[in-house]
């Protein structure tokens, strides 16, 4: 079976560059909710799947975007290694494709850094169907304008992904997740004192008056730190698939039932130490106070840049009704950011066939 | 668009209204110091020099040039490898040194907020009293300007576990050539819309002038160790820097230094290195007491089922600097073997090192200049140092070819012309090989999208598809020219 489509995708991009029509790239679809709705002809890299390069000594792996994250975290783990970003996999179709695009990360982000921070290289098709290559399959590498991590997020507008080669790490050889009751500011008062101390703290996950904490590093590293956490607090070990549900978003808080009538989930991000707004004893907030879940029957926007960060609706399990809210889901954009951003967007996609308007309504 | 160029006196009277004789260098004996910067190879003298101390002067000059298509080159500490800074002749050189505050630091939130003319290394010192740093070291780290940092994406020994600038900072504020002024990132962990901070970073002063920078500082680390692992055979040390990987260890530095460079460093800075060895690898590893514990011993293990023959663990801080000294001398220690030496800096898959450093081998005796190899072996990032003497007729253009060539050699087995250096003006050709034309048309429209006038730095980073031809017809690669399309000149 030929897994590799490039040229079939590149000639639908074609067809449609030269009709001017547009496209509307579709990957696994568990990631539908997140952007706004498109209208135009789909052209779907699900069956453009396969690892194309794999050395575990070089840290890199090189897949094409319809291969299922499911299959690619299977093949890294049987290596004991790892996407370090810990994406979540809404469902069992979530490709790696999907992945990079929307840009999303999850509890580990906090320790190890972003989608984006392990992206070395992508290849693309652009809106004028030229397939292109950025990056590499190298640590470093400063040559030319860093465009492929420029496509993390950018959810298509610029180009339809074709394959990432990504960085991946060794799993921790000792990992411990803890739970115990304090109250938030007590809680984050201490991660970040730990933190200062060097404590492994991988993931950490605050609601309903308690506290979440995962230490990853050697076993007596781990050992040490949760000796330095059980001084201070009466602590419960629980199993580390508890970070499944968080990282995967099918944690109970998540649900839509969770929601009131009329109100939104909200994904607001923030320097860790911002002051907590709105009623904390119904959010869940991860990475050490930086992502904060909130629930909200008005928009966040203007209460999130205040303190500096920003908010995203976040219609997870899209009902009809959250549906007919058309504004688009992300902070918006100052008119000078946007007029890049729309700049941009024409220097790859001059036609404004690839996802038009799934970002931004103005792209 | 008016795209009439001011002439020189016009643009001195106008730079003249906004900036006091002290700001604004136009004599030929002031404008010298800022022909180059550390890549001397090339030079040029910009029409003035302008060292603005306030942003509104900066947004003035920015004005002025872009009233008058004047090209505008911006500068930091002018010790960039690559001729980044190196300046137009009908343009301007913008120097950025007077921006050298550390507006704040946020202890609580892990980030400092700078100006581009802070020194790398003063962060660190600044940080130091709330037990923090920030990561990236590029070795000139004690000079070099944090903006300048950012516009090359700057690494150092300590990038395979800590990331290079992209992965170091937060947020940025920029000004436009047409006078916008852009806040790019956020001090959250991620931002809306694109990633323009990646996008900016190793952009090389091409697509906005960098004015404020929020870097993340990191908790130092309660333990650091160095190991010194010998080796009879090159190939033997570039293979073992796989097999720790391999089992799973992330190094803080793993450093490769070849026979050559192990003399050179000793003789110069007497760090304790064994003069018979082919090779010698630093391997560090740093965190918690009980992490550095498990993982040198480990490592230890590792390197000598893998063939050391020696492995000396630093027995305290005072023998870990000596240590590091060795390596961080290597460049100005080769330095002291031949008048002059040309370093490169191109990226390799790990698993090919031994393979690239025989082909070094063989390029050196076939252009029969020594080269000596001192790299940063954990994320194979090579730096062969080319020894030549410039006063010698043509053997400059003769090492650059020796140079083009290992760098053409790193691309065809699957690494890049540049891991941490940036283009600029030295590797502008070998872009061409690397990216294809559509690629290089892509990256100029990259550019066109914040600067349409092509008023910042021009000329570097992106080669232009003419050049790319000329330089085809003479690197024929696999008997096919690259971009046929073209026409040839």
């Amino acid at each position: 079976m030929n897994n590799d489509l490039s040229n079939d995708l590149r000639q639908q991009v074609e067809n449609s560059f030269e009709k001017k029509t547009p496209l509307c790239i579709s990957t696994g679809g568990s990631k539908t909710f997140y952007g706004n709705q498109v209208d135009g002809e789909t052209i779907s890299t699900t069956t453009h799947t396969g690892i194309i390069e794999y050395q575990p000594s070089e840290l890199v792996i090189t897949v094409r975007s319809g291969t299922l994250l499911s299959e690619l975290e299977a093949e890294l783990k049987a290596n004991k290694q790892m996407l370090a970003f810990e994406p979540p996999q809404h469902s069992k179709d979530t490709t790696i494709g999907g992945v990079i695009a929307c840009g999303l990360s999850g509890p580990r982000r906090v320790a190890c850094g972003s989608a984006r921070d392990f992206v070395l290289g992508t290849t693309i098709i652009n809106g004028k169907a030229e397939k292109l290559r950025f990056g590499g399959q190298v640590m470093k590498n400063v040559a030319g304008y860093d465009a492929s991590r420029l496509m993390v997020g950018a959810q298509g507008t610029l180009g339809v992904l074709l394959d990432i080669s990504l960085k991946v790490l060794p799993i921790s050889e000792a990992e411990v997740t803890l739970q115990f009751h304090t109250e938030l500011r007590t809680a984050m008062k201490h991660i970040q004192q730990w933190l200062k101390q060097g404590l492994p703290i991988s993931a950490s996950r605050y609601s309903h008056n308690s506290l979440t904490l995962r230490l990853s590093s050697t076993p007596s590293a781990v050992s040490s730190a949760s000796h330095t956490i059980n001084a201070l607090f009466d602590t419960e070990e629980i199993d580390n698939s508890f970070w499944l549900n968080i990282k995967n978003q099918n944690h109970a808080f998540f649900s839509n039932e969770s929601l009131a009538e009329n109100q939104s989930l909200w994904r607001c991000s923030h320097q860790p130490n911002t002051k907590f707004y709105g009623d904390v004893s119904n959010q869940l907030i991860e990475w050490n106070g930086a992502l904060r879940w909130i629930k909200s029957d008005k928009a966040l926007y203007d209460e999130a840049e205040k303190y500096n960060g920003h908010a995203t609706r976040y219609p997870l399990h899209q009902t009809a009704n959250q549906k007919s809210l058309t504004s688009d889901l992300f902070q918006p954009l100052s008119p000078a950011l946007m007029k890049i951003h729309q700049r941009l967007k024409q220097s790859f996609d001059p036609e404004n066939i690839l996802n038009p308007g799934r970002l931004y309504s103005k792209i | 668009m008016n795209d009439k160029i001011i002439s020189k006196q016009a643009l001195l009277m106008q730079l003249g209204k906004i900036l006091p004789d002290t700001q604004l260098l136009h004599e030929q004996e002031d404008l010298k110091p800022y022909e180059c910067d550390a890549l001397s190879a090339y030079h040029a003298l910009p029409v003035a020099v302008v060292i603005p101390d306030s942003i509104e002067q900066v947004k003035a000059i920015l004005a002025i040039c872009y009233a008058g298509n004047t090209p505008v080159v911006a500068r930091g500490a002018g010790t960039g490898l690559s001729g980044g800074a190196l300046p137009v002749e009908n343009g301007l050189l913008l120097s950025l040194a007077k921006f050298n505050k550390i507006q704040s630091i946020d202890a609580d939130n892990f980030t400092a907020v700078v100006q581009p003319g802070v020194r790398n290394l003063a962060i660190s010192e600044a940080a130091d009293e709330f037990g923090l740093y920030y990561a990236p070291d590029p070795s000139s780290q004690i000079a070099c300007s944090i903006g300048g940092n950012v516009a090359e994406n700057a690494g150092g020994v300590h990038c395979l576990k800590y990331g290079l600038t992209v992965h170091n900072i937060v947020k940025l504020k920029v000004l436009t050539i047409e006078g916008d002024e852009l806040t790019i990132g956020c001090d959250a962990f991620d931002s809306p819309g694109y990633d323009l901070l990646a996008l900016m970073t190793g952009s090389e002063g091409m697509l906005a002038i960098i004015t404020e920078i929020t870097v993340k500082l990191l908790p130092l680390p309660a333990v650091a160790k160095v190991m010194l692992a010998s080796f009879d055979d090159i190939a033997v040390a570039g293979q073992a820097v796989s097999d720790v990987i391999a089992e799973g260890i992330i190094p803080a530095g793993l450093e490769l230094m070849d026979n050559a460079a192990i003399k050179a460093a000793d003789d110069f800075v007497h760090a304790g290195y064994p003069h018979d060895a082919a090779a010698i690898l630093l391997c560090e590893i740093d965190g918690s007491t009980e992490e550095v514990d498990d993982q040198l011993q480990r490592a230890e293990q590792i390197l000598i089922k893998s063939g050391a023959t020696k492995i000396q663990i630093a027995k305290d801080q005072a023998q870990r600097a000596q240590f590091w000294a060795g390596r961080k001398a290597a460049f100005p220690a080769v330095g002291r073997l031949s008048p002059d030496y040309y370093c490169m800096d191109g990226t390799i898959p790990r698993h090919q090192i031994a393979n690239v450093l025989q082909r070094i081998t063989d390029l050196s005796k076939e252009y029969k200049q020594t080269v000596v190899n001192v790299f940063h072996a954990g994320d194979g990032n090579l730096h062969p140092l080319i020894l030549f003497d410039a006063n010698n007729e043509g053997e400059l253009e003769r090492t650059e070819e020796l140079g083009g060539k290992i760098l053409d050699y790193c691309v065809e087995v699957g690494g890049t012309i540049t891991g941490e250096h940036g283009v600029g003006i030295e590797k502008i050709n070998q872009m061409c090989g690397q990216f294809n034309s559509n690629e290089i048309t892509q990256f100029h429209a990259i550019k066109t999208a914040f600067d349409q006038k092509q008023l910042l730095n021009p000329g570097k980073n992106i080669p232009t598809l003419q050049r790319c031809a000329e330089f085809g017809a003479m690197h024929v690669h696999h008997g096919e020219l690259p971009h046929p399309e073209l026409e040839r000149f």
